[in-house]
C-alpha cells in the first residue's frame, strides 16, 4: 500500500484514445449506443462526431487512484460528475490532489480534462493507505 | 411535463453474472490497465488471487444487465433522446476474480424535478456466489426538458 500526505499531487496520467477505442469500449463494456461508435449517426443527432463513453473516461480517472494506490483494491469509492463530451484522438489528463488522510483512507479530489475542458469533474475518490 | 415519481423504491429481478477470465482482459486491455494482476493467471495468483482481477471500474460490465431494465421501465419514463449520464459513484468492498458469480439487483432510489431537468437516480448492489457485498453503484441520469 502507498503512503499519502495531505496536500500531495499523484501522479497525472495521460493517455490519448485512439480513433476505434469507442469500438473496442463498447464491445468491452456492452454500451452499443451510435453515438459512440457511429461518426454518421452522431454528427445527425448535432453531435461533432463520435465521443467517447462517459464510463471509458471514469474509467481512466479510477486508473490514476490504483495506479497511485497499489493495484485494484486500493480504490474505495469514486464518485464523478460528467460534463460536457470527450473525444477519441484528443489527449485526456487526469490530475489528482489528496486532500485529507484519515482512518487509514486518503481522501482524493480528482478530474479529467480534455483541451483544457474538464469531462469529468468534481470528482472524489477514496485510496486505502493501510 | 412534470417528473412521475411512482417508481422511486421499486426493484427489479436480480440479474447474476459469470465473470470470465477473457472478458476481464478484454475490459482491462480497452481502458488501458496494464497490470498483469488483470491479464495474467500466474501474476495474479503470485498476488494472492485465485485467478485475474478485474478492475474496479469493470463494476459496469456486471451490473449493466441489472440497470437496463430500470432504464427502459415506462413506469420509470425517461426519455432517451434528452437523457445524459451526469454522474457516477461505486463503492467497493470486495475484488472479483474469473470464475466468480456476481448478482446485482437495482432499485429506484430517487426521482425529482430542478430546473426544468429530470433526475433519475439507480442503485445497485453486487455480491458475490458466497454473499459478500463486492460493489454498490449509484447511476445518476439527467433529462433535459421534463
Amino acid at each position: 500500500m502507498a503512503e499519502f500526505t495531505e496536500g500531495q499531487e499523484l501522479p497525472e496520467l495521460r493517455v490519448t484514445p485512439d480513433r476505434f477505442l469507442t469500438v473496442r469500449y463498447a464491445g468491452a463494456s456492452g454500451d452499443f449506443n451510435p453515438i459512440h461508435i457511429d461518426e454518421e449517426f452522431a454528427k445527425g443527432v448535432g453531435l461533432p462526431g463520435k465521443i467517447l463513453h462517459g464510463l471509458y473516461t471514469m474509467a481512466q480517472v479510477a486508473r490514476a487512484q490504483t495506479d497511485a494506490g497499489g493495484g485494484p483494491e486500493s480504490l474505495k469509492r469514486l464518485k464523478v460528475q460528467f460534463r460536457g463530451m470527450g473525444l477519441p484522438e484528443q489527449e485526456i489528463v487526469v490530475t489528482s490532489k489528496v486532500v485529507e488522510v484519515t482512518g487509514g483512507v486518503a481522501k482524493v479530489e480528482t478530474a479529467a480534462e480534455q483541451n483544457g475542458n474538464q469531462i469529468v469533474r468534481n470528482a472524489e475518490a477514496e485510496i486505502a493507505t493501510s | 411535463m412534470p417528473v412521475t415519481t411512482s417508481a422511486i423504491g421499486k426493484s427489479y429481478p436480480p440479474t447474476t453474472y459469470a465473470v470470465g477470465r477473457e472478458k476481464i482482459k478484454e475490459y482491462a486491455s480497452a481502458v488501458g490497465e496494464a497490470n498483469p494482476v488483470h491479464l495474467d493467471p500466474e501474476a495474479a495468483k503470485a498476488a494472492g488471487y485465485a485467478d485475474v482481477v478485474a478492475p474496479p471500474m469493470f463494476a459496469v460490465v456486471y451490473k449493466s444487465p441489472a440497470v437496463i431494465p430500470a432504464l427502459f421501465d415506462p413506469e420509470v419514463g425517461i426519455n432517451f433522446a434528452m437523457m445524459v449520464h451526469g454522474g457516477q459513484e461505486f463503492v467497493w468492498s470486495a475484488p472479483v476474480v474469473a470464475g466468480d458469480e456476481i448478482t446485482t439487483t437495482t432499485t429506484v432510489k430517487d426521482i425529482s424535478e430542478r430546473g426544468g431537468m429530470g433526475f433519475y437516480v439507480f442503485e445497485t448492489t453486487s455480491v458475490n456466489q458466497r454473499g459478500e457485498t463486492v460493489c454498490v453503484g449509484e447511476w445518476t441520469n439527467i433529462v433535459r426538458g421534463v
